[in-house]
């Protein structure tokens, strides 16, 4: 048993979901109890979606389990088929249908229905929702994929785009972004999917030249899988941010044979990030985690394209464990490859970052800490289904990451001002912001984060201020002051002075400071 | 545990089985754990489970929620691991970072029940080792045994046989069943108090060391209409029963408590002073919004239990016309005098086909659909009006005070629609 307040990922059998949702003509009949049902709302609610996705659960209840819960599934995958009359069907149980073991595959074979019917075999008790998206794309694209052929040599060449599914963060701008991209460096794009794809046209995957491999935790082994059988080589980098873009268009020059010259637009980022507005960015402590790709991402964006300082990596995305922890070690760091909430939330405490990137989950973490947070990966909110245009990848998707990131913060010529007006009358921390009119007092800000609960003890030997090195502490610019607190009384405790002293205070400040 | 099922009101062709698209009971502990305020939730299933709590409960809006899930694994199943011993590991975990937790409830789900895990025999043994500090106690929330609401009936119907024990000498009591938003709580007392009824206790309570008593005297009045299987056992420890219809709406309101006013003896003109300011608020406030509803044709799907009431609170304070109304099941008995007042030429289905009842609905075209979340939104995109249900559970909707706001839920999604020119 493993204890879980928040889960980063679902059960595979919801990975088999937004693979199918993506989809158009295919249905997933799932023999599932009638609690599963929830899963719905995912995509109508979270996503948006104005329709339901493409599921039939057969909801058995407590009094089928003694009779013939297998001839309810029949039932089920029968009626969705004339129902719904798809291209083809996926089929599978979740965590509960598992253990009574009526083998989907078998009962839907029997039916001898006039499509293909795929069996999916999602270990609920091990796996989880990205290993189930992977592992459905993969059944599907080996199921529809095909023979081997023959492809001419074209003029310009194709490309598949393979990973994008429902509920992914940002996959529906991705693919455009993704799309215009190699479309300027004469690329034509072949299938997508799963987002948008029929079944028919899986059959088609295997006359592109090479395939996209947007998001490997989805499309890697159906991309192992056309390599092998297709002959396609696929790409390895995923193009998130300005340098990593750059390489990708090397490497599909690389496949294609043709010049590496891109037409499209340029991103702003590096000017946004070159202009003086920006030095205050230099060395800001940032703390990463999120799936695999998009922290190995942002990880390159932080150190490249920002001059961050990152303090913290991870992921839960265990099956890229490997390339995470040899990213860390170049900053010095132990990567954190975990699902445990928990443990994540005591990580982001501990380094104390300037600016979290990471998922919906650390969002709140990083709220109840009071350190600037974006969001960067799945699992998403219903605020990561923006209603603008905004990818994360190509040169736009560079351009939406710089103000994602940098909004949290406080801007350069804001930090300069707050430092030249920090004594003056109207101008502290008790003023309300001076556009909610009135100069009402706001209720002076707390300022030591309060520490996660339960994690902290009291601590009896809490060094005491002085009056004037408390007096001093006010000098310091409120938004700042709760660190120079916390800094000061850890480092008063790490030395055993029982007395703060504005000697120690500015100690502290030096042995912090950068 | 459900009533025989009669022929509904309408009769209506026998539908065949199909898809049901409802939450499970797990679902509830995104109230109650708010309502006991150091109790604990502690389901023993799969990731399916925390999964479906997490997305029930929207977002992640809770700092550390009260409720978590022990995710069975392969070695649980293989009979590899020893549950007891895991069992005890996670509580400890919870415990040793919740000092405050006071009531531990260990919550059967779907794989828990398939796989039979004794989480009876689990709690009491758990119960006794953490000795006095921490109550822990067990019930189903599993999909295969209960439906959203019908949660709170097991969570609640588990807390019975710990309430203390009232002798019959005691003088008469009144339990009001059912969680309720506090601020509903607050007024009801306060409403009861006015009428003279010395001894009004609530279940759920809002500590785990405020157990109510119950015994012979005690006089039950269930808040919610889903509490059946709480109710049955509050019987057998001597309690009774009042039928009433339930608090939503003035007219359910006013009848809900004159059934307690009635059997605390209560005399009819202090029954009217007292209510009467109250009944009046909550008609103005009702008759504001009768306008936007009036002829209104209402559709419900199953989810909250709720549909009943609601659609005779609709029909018969605001004009409205509900042409289907469904529930996952229906309990006659405790609807008896709901399906009393309701309007003639409805059709009520139990447990419907989604899809059917999905073709039923596209073909009648209803003003306003009150549908679950997965629903809405396709709805919506159909040009289909809807109120999603799950709101109607995390709302204080009951009593005289919250009636406009009750009639608010529904005509806003009709106001929304005129309003938009996009």
């Amino acid at each position: 048993m493993r204890l879980t307040l928040w889960t980063y990922e679902g059960p595979p059998h919801i990975g088999a979901m937004r693979v199918a949702t993506a989809m158009r003509g295919l249905h997933y009949v799932l023999h599932a109890p009638q609690g599963d049902t929830y899963a719905d709302l995912l995509f109508t609610m979270i996503e948006r979606r104005g329709e339901r996705p493409p599921v039939t659960y057969t909801t058995f209840q407590a009094r089928d389990l003694g009779g013939d819960t297998a001839e309810l599934f029949k039932t089920s995958a029968r009626d969705a088929y004339e129902r719904f009359q798809p291209q083809a069907m996926i089929v599978g149980a979740s965590c509960t249908a598992e253990l009574i073991q009526d083998d989907p595959g078998g009962l839907a074979r029997a039916l001898d229905l006039p499509i293909p019917v795929i069996a999916l075999e999602l270990p609920a008790y091990q796996k989880q929702e990205n290993w189930g998206a992977a592992e459905t794309f993969y059944r599907l694209v080996r199921g529809l994929s095909g023979q081997k052929r023959e492809r001419a040599s074209r003029a310009r060449p194709i490309a598949n785009l393979l990973g994008p599914t429902a509920l992914g963060f940002r996959h529906r701008d991705d693919v455009v972004e993704v799309t215009k991209l190699l479309e300027s460096l004469g690329v034509d794009i072949g299938v997508t999917a799963p987002l948008g794809a029929t079944p028919a046209d899986l059959t088609l995957l295997g006359e592109a030249d090479f395939n996209v491999v947007l998001y490997p935790e989805v499309a890697l082994p159906a991309a192992r899988h056309l390599e092998k059988t297709h002959g396609q080589p696929f790409t390895k980098t995923v193009p998130i941010g300005v340098g990593a873009t750059r390489d990708f268009i090397a490497e599909v020059a690389g496949l294609t044979g043709r010049g590496a010259e891109e037409t499209g637009e340029a991103s702003r980022l590096p000017w946004w990030s070159r202009s003086v507005d920006s030095t205050y960015l230099t060395g800001k402590r940032v703390f990463i985690f999120g799936d695999a790709t998009h922290a190995l991402a942002a990880e390159r964006i932080a150190r490249e394209e920002l001059a961050f300082d990152v303090v913290g990596l991870g992921t839960y995305s265990r099956e890229f464990a490997r390339e995470l922890r040899e990213r860390a070690k170049a900053h010095g760091l132990e990567a954190l490859i975990s699902d445990d909430y928990l443990e994540v939330e005591a990580a982001i405490a501990a380094a104390r970052p300037d600016l979290v990137l990471g998922t919906q989950m650390e969002r709140h973490i990083a709220k109840r800490l009071r350190i600037p947070c974006a969001v960067i990966s799945a699992p998403t909110h219903v605020q990561d289904f923006p209603a603008r245009y905004s990818p994360q990848m190509g040169p736009e998707g560079a351009n939406v990451i710089f103000d994602a990131w940098i909004h949290p913060l406080m801007m350069g010529l804001e930090e300069h001002l707050i430092a030249m007006f920090r004594e003056d009358s109207e101008f502290h921390d008790a003023a309300g912001p001076s556009h909610l009119g009135a100069p009402q007092a706001a209720a002076p800000a707390a300022e030591v984060p309060s520490p996660p609960s339960g994690t902290s003890k009291p601590d009896a030997a809490a060094p005491i201020w002085r009056q004037d090195a408390e007096k001093e502490l006010k000098k310091i610019p409120f938004f700042v002051r709760g660190k120079a607190r916390n800094n000061t009384e850890s480092f008063a405790r790490a030395r055993g002075l029982a007395t703060i002293t504005v000697e120690t205070l500015y100690d502290a400040k030096a042995h912090y400071g950068r | 545990m459900n009533a025989p099922f009669v022929p509904p009101v309408c009769a209506e062709p026998p539908v065949k089985r199909g898809q049901r698209e409802v939450f499970c009971g797990l679902t509830s502990i995104v109230w109650l754990h708010r309502k006991i305020q150091d109790a604990f939730f502690l389901v023993v299933g799969s990731r399916t489970c925390a999964h479906l709590i997490q997305s029930a409960a929207g977002v992640m809006i809770f700092a550390e929620p009260r409720f978590a899930t022990a995710i069975l694994e392969e070695r649980d199943l293989a009979g590899l691991a020893d549950i007891d011993e895991e069992l005890d590991r996670a509580a400890s975990r919870l415990l040793e970072r919740r000092q405050d937790i006071k009531l531990l409830f260990l919550v059967a789900s779907c794989p828990s029940e398939v796989i039979k895990i004794d989480l009876v025999r689990a709690a009491a043994r758990l119960d006794k080792r953490l000795g006095a500090n921490v109550r822990v106690l067990s019930y189903s929330g599993s999909g295969v045994e209960t439906t959203f609401t019908q949660g709170e009936d097991s969570c609640l119907a588990a807390l019975v046989p710990e309430l203390p024990a009232e002798p019959a000498s005691a003088a008469p009591s009144l339990l009001v069943v059912g969680a309720l938003a506090d601020v509903v709580e607050d007024q009801f007392a306060r409403l009861f108090a006015e009428l003279g009824l010395a001894d009004v206790r609530f279940l759920p309570m809002r500590r785990a060391g405020a157990m109510p008593a119950v015994g012979p005297n005690t006089f039950v009045l269930l808040a919610q209409p889903f509490l059946a299987e709480t109710a049955r056992v509050l019987e057998t420890r001597g309690a009774k029963r009042l039928d009433a219809p339930f608090p939503l709406g003035g007219e359910g309101t006013t009848l809900w408590l004159k059934a307690a006013a009635d059997a605390f003896g209560v005399s009819s003109r202090r029954f009217e002073d007292v209510t009467a300011p109250g009944r009046a608020r909550a008609e103005t406030a009702v008759a504001r919004h009768a306008p936007k509803l009036a002829g209104k044709r209402i559709f419900f799907f199953p989810d909250s239990q709720l549909e009943i009431p609601l659609a005779r609170f609709l029909s018969r304070e605001l004009g409205a016309q509900p042409i289907e109304v469904a529930q996952p099941y229906i309990h006659r008995g405790l609807l008896a005098e709901e399906l009393a007042l309701l309007p003639e030429g409805l059709r009520l289905s139990e447990g419907p086909d989604v899809e059917t009842q999905l073709d039923r609905c596209r073909a009648e075209r209803p003003d306003l659909t009150v549908c679950g979340l997965g629903l809405a939104n396709p709805l919506e995109a159909e040009g289909l009006t809807t109120k999603w249900s799950i709101e109607l559970l995390f709302t204080p909707i009951q009593g005289y005070e919250q009636a406009g706001d009750l009639a608010e839920l529904f005509a806003r999604p009709l106001v929304r629609r005129s309003r938009l020119e996009v």
